[in-house]
């Protein structure tokens, strides 16, 4: 029986195993929305498209599965834009599915037409667009593919309305053959063996491990690195959960507000192993002082991030778990030979600790993220939007779980937490779902309370309100002297409770730290979504800081 | 430094932006570009004369080398290597020194493909210093207009090096006879004659 293009499309994203899809319907997706109707596909009606790839981009994270949404064209497809750079930038797989007018009228600058491919090629690990009916199985099937394996990101599928309307037979294809695409596996032996044979001599060693060890669920192998050898262990900010941070051999995180003593190690360190991360900017700070000392080891999936900012001395191009796996029967305990470096790190750790001033009975954003991660025992999954919020959390939370921290940590993307958080949640019904957001950055993404509400999603929605662009006024304040260009929310943010309210989401008030602990009792016991309104100090700063552009040991301490 | 890079692809349509977006979104200038179908109508070749930094040739060729519709990626530069370009020029040639231009055009074995009373066209081929000479020389005589095909380039090898291959691991058997026709098109015999 011949069917059409849409009903293929979606019989496709059910052979794919895909329970939610994430979207906003229109013109020229129609089709593909009528075939939905029929399905057992659970669908999520978002606010805006750019809240849909966040949710997808979230599911994804949380589960390594792709995540989807399905928009319409044109404007909606930009829409995406913002989500797919986030997701491809943090290597989050995720399929958007775009709709598309007709194939005989792309180019003609037809109604809520866009040029999608072009627009973004840049932004997504591959994308499509349908031309014939015959290739929609094939390019679903790859999508899928090409999304979750290798270094995982976004892709897209823009999908003509013709296409969707014609019809052909369905016969979804058991295997994937792309002769351009290759995925690096176990890592070369030879290569795992050097590693090896510098950790084993290394004096200094030091763990930097990045989002590329969550996504390849390498956690297990992580351990039993750190435990085997005694090595101390940083991770990055997409790192966070990947060990846990209340281990004596974790340092924390590293980088612009990472920890003193991870930013001396790193520093200090003689051979600095380098596992499922980038050496972005934000973690290196001037590259060319980064690191003076250390010999690098660098393991990650995507040849391509192999000596791009820093060059590195040994080189293993693979996926992280199977050859942690290799690297862990080769390498030794070197706690007794290493013991004047732990030493070393101890001190920095009694003398550097992360702190922040609580005698004054003001709420502060670090009091309500500490004691969010005491009440959920730190198993909670975690969305933060970008910003003070985002690296107090990184910070405070005390994270213990891979794939428990989502937030934006390459693109940066303000308002990723609320839809992120109910993209978690729905991937991960059982577990309770937190997000960190600030007045400023959830705000580019409130509307998506409505689907919360709607659907019920019990996400806890910390707003962190400090009344301003926090990071942006912190930056002025230290770097601009205190000119205040743009920074400034105050009585021009609405009325949060009220905007709770609006929404038919509980809400809660916190104003002092007296109230705090039953504020969040409150709202962890409660079913359904709720808004908690913490108004938090208005001029704190994060720190430590690496101010932009200085080397990782000169740190700011002023907490 | 120059490098020349050539590369493999699918012969789909939007291969060519994929390619050449990587080159743009690092602010890293194309001096030639040339494509055509190989053997195979479903690979497409495209030879790239980029001048930079190693590092960031590198960078580039590990980034052609992620993208989908890429199937093989080659830094020619340094290689034993057979490039080639072909030429238009259209050269002013009065009677008065036709015969001047004509010698010049023997000489580098081009070939004149146009003629009227006050100008030739001229085709030549070759490599970028036999093409360099003979601008130089006719220059003089006034040269209206010059067109390019830009450099392609292959390997004298059978087979491109191994050191530069994709980090291959075959999936599975039709992946592998796919890559053959590639493989081919590195050692068949250059089209233009020396």
């Amino acid at each position: 029986m011949k069917l059409t293009g849409a009903q293929i499309l979606i019989r496709s994203l059910e052979e794919e195993g895909v329970d939610y899809v994430f979207g906003l319907p229109g013109g020229a997706i129609l089709p593909t929305f009528d075939a939905l109707y029929d399905s057992k596909l659970k669908f999520i009606l978002v606010r805006h498209e750019q809240g849909a790839t966040h949710m997808a981009d979230a599911y994804g994270r949380a589960t390594g599965k792709p995540g989807v949404c399905m928009v319409t064209s044109g404007p909606a497809a930009t829409n995406t834009v913002t989500g797919l750079a986030t997701a491809y930038m943090d290597s989050a797989p995720l399929v958007c599915i775009t709709g598309q007018v007709a194939t005989t009228a792309i180019g003609s600058d037809a109604f809520q037409e866009a040029d999608v491919m072009g627009i973004t090629r840049p932004v997504t690990k591959h994308n499509y667009l349908v031309r014939d009916v015959n290739d929609i199985t094939r390019i679903v099937k790859e999508a899928f593919y090409i999304a979750r394996t290798g270094r995982p990101g976004p892709v897209l599928i823009d999908f003509p309305v013709d296409v969707s309307r014609a019809t052909a037979e369905f016969d979804y294809p058991k295997d994937v053959s792309i002769r351009g695409y290759t995925i690096p596996s176990e890592g070369d032996p030879a290569a795992i063996k050097k590693a090896a044979d510098l950790i084993n001599q290394a004096k200094r060693p030091c763990l930097y491990v990045g989002g590329g060890a969550v996504g390849s669920g390498a956690h297990k192998e992580v351990f039993e690195l750190v435990e085997k050898t005694g090595i101390p262990i940083t991770t990055t900010v997409l790192g966070l959960g990947i060990f846990p941070e209340d281990h004596p051999s974790s340092l924390r995180m590293l980088g612009m507000h990472g920890t003193v003593y991870a930013n001396y190690s790193v520093q200090q360190s003689d051979v600095l192993i380098a596992v499922g991360a980038r050496f972005d900017d934000r973690v290196t700070g001037h590259v060319a002082k980064f690191c003076p000392h250390a010999k690098i080891v660098h393991i990650d999936i995507d040849p391509a991030s192999i000596s791009k900012t820093v060059r590195v001395d040994v080189s293993v191009v693979g996926d992280v778990k199977p050859v942690l796996r290799q690297l862990n029967k080769l390498v030794k305990d070197r706690r007794k030979e290493i013991k004047p470096w732990l030493d070393q790190i101890a001190e920095w750790k009694a003398k550097h600790p992360l702190k922040f001033k609580s005698n004054d009975n003001v709420l502060r954003q670090e009091m309500v993220i500490a004691k969010v991660g005491e009440l959920t025992k730190h198993e909670a999954v975690v969305t933060t939007g970008v910003g003070q919020h985002q690296m107090w959390t990184a910070q405070w939370y005390g994270f213990k779980a891979p794939r428990s921290m989502l937030t934006s940590g390459g693109l940066g993307t303000m308002g990723y937490g609320l839809p992120s958080a109910i993209g978690a949640q729905l991937a991960r019904p059982n577990e309770t779902v937190v997000c960190f957001d600030g007045d400023g950055s959830t705000q580019m993404t409130l509307c998506e309370m409505a689907t919360a509400a709607y659907y019920k999603i019990p996400v806890k929605l910390f707003i962190l309100d400090n009344s301003h662009h926090g990071m942006v006024r912190q930056w002025q304040e230290l770097f601009y002297r205190h000119r205040y260009s743009g920074s400034q929310l105050g009585a021009s943010n609405p009325d949060f409770m009220k905007l709770a309210d609006g929404y038919g989401v509980k809400a809660i008030k916190i104003r002092t730290p007296a109230e705090l602990e039953p504020g969040i009792k409150e709202a962890l016991a409660h079913k359904g979504p709720v808004l908690i309104h913490c108004v938090v100090a208005q001029e704190d700063n994060v720190f430590p800081m690496v101010p932009a552009g200085h080397a990782l040991d000169q740190v700011m301490d002023m907490a | 430094m120059k490098h020349t890079i050539g590369v493999l692809v699918e012969n789909h349509f939007g291969v060519l932006a994929r390619v050449s977006g990587l080159f743009s979104a690092r602010g890293f200038n194309i001096d030639s570009l040339a494509v055509g179908e190989t053997e195979d109508e479903k690979v497409s070749r495209i030879t790239i004369v980029a001048h930079g930094d190693d590092r960031v040739v590198d960078q580039i060729m590990k980034q052609l080398n992620k993208l989908i519709d890429v199937i093989k990626v080659v830094n020619l530069t340094g290689e034993d290597m057979i490039d080639r370009e072909l030429v238009l020029v259209k050269v002013l040639a009065p009677a008065s020194t036709r015969s001047e231009v004509m010698q010049i055009v023997n000489t580098f074995r081009a070939k004149i493909v146009d003629v009227n009373s006050k100008a030739l066209a001229i085709e030549v081929t070759g490599g970028e210093s036999k093409i360099d000479a003979m601008l130089e020389l006719l220059r003089p005589y006034g040269i209206l207009e010059v067109v390019r095909t830009g450099l392609i380039a292959m390997s004298r090898k059978a087979e491109l090096t191994a050191s530069q291959k994709n980090p291959v691991i075959e999936k599975d058997d039709t992946a592998l006879k796919a890559k053959k026709p590639a493989a081919a098109a590195a050692s068949k015999k250059p089209k233009v004659k020396v």
